[in-house]
């Protein structure tokens, strides 16, 4: 059982790495801007995937407060885009 | 591997590698909607099921794995359970509020020249209406 779920954990790991990479591919070719902020706003929700799936593969608590970090920072950093790419201007 | 993985009894070690499981099969398939869609309004819906499905099984595998390796209570996940609950709407409801309007403001600046290429305006500016 504990070889189980070490190997789910690792499956895990490599389709977050994977889902990060189809991403980034749209996040590259996508035809207008509005597809690369969702691809941009995907990848930080992957990231932040990627730090939790870490944190329960080495044990350790620690993994979870930059998961935390990760999320927050990749909601303002969405919010910004998206408020440019609709006004012209962050700030008005 | 940690030296801690060997003591989790099978009433901890299968829910955990279950909702792992499922939740990388949807965080998979949602990338793939995101790749695969063909239109911006489709593809949304791809990262919509990672952020609420995976994000939930993901989080709640943490928190049983947690809960059993330090034999106590470890909910603190749930502040990240609220946080991306809460602010998944509003984010995707900003990204197309964001599209609706550069489409139509396409679709201005669009009438002024000739409309000889109409299909392939119609197929970026699904606002587009052609007259």
């Amino acid at each position: 059982m504990t070889a189980l779920l070490s190997l789910a954990i690792n499956i895990t790991l490599l389709s977050i790495i994977l889902a990060m990479l189809l991403c980034t591919i749209r996040l590259l070719l996508g035809p207008t801007a509005q597809d690369r902020v969702l691809a941009l706003d995907t990848l930080w929700m992957c990231a932040m995937l990627l730090a939790l799936t870490l944190g329960i593969r080495f044990g350790s608590v620690v993994y979870f407060e930059a998961a935390m970090l990760i999320a927050l920072t990749g909601f303002v950093s969405t919010i910004a885009l998206t408020k440019f790419l609709m006004r012209g201007e962050v700030i008005e | 591997m940690t030296p801690e993985l060997e003591t989790l009894p099978i009433w901890v070690s299968l829910p955990v590698t279950l909702l792992l499981l499922l939740g990388s099969a949807i965080i998979l398939i949602g990338a793939l909607g995101l790749v695969r869609l063909p239109h911006f309004f489709q593809r949304i819906h791809g990262p919509a099921i990672t952020i609420t499905l995976g994000t939930g099984s993901i989080l709640i595998a943490s928190m049983i794995y947690f809960s059993a390796l330090q034999s106590r209570l470890v909910i603190h996940e749930v502040l990240i359970t609220a946080f991306v609950m809460l602010t998944a709407p509003v984010v995707a409801m900003l990204i197309m509020r964001t599209a609706v309007y550069r489409d139509l403001r396409a679709r201005d600046r669009g009438q002024d020249d000739s409309t000889e290429d109409d299909e392939a305006t119609n197929e970026v500016y699904p606002f587009s209406t052609k007259k």
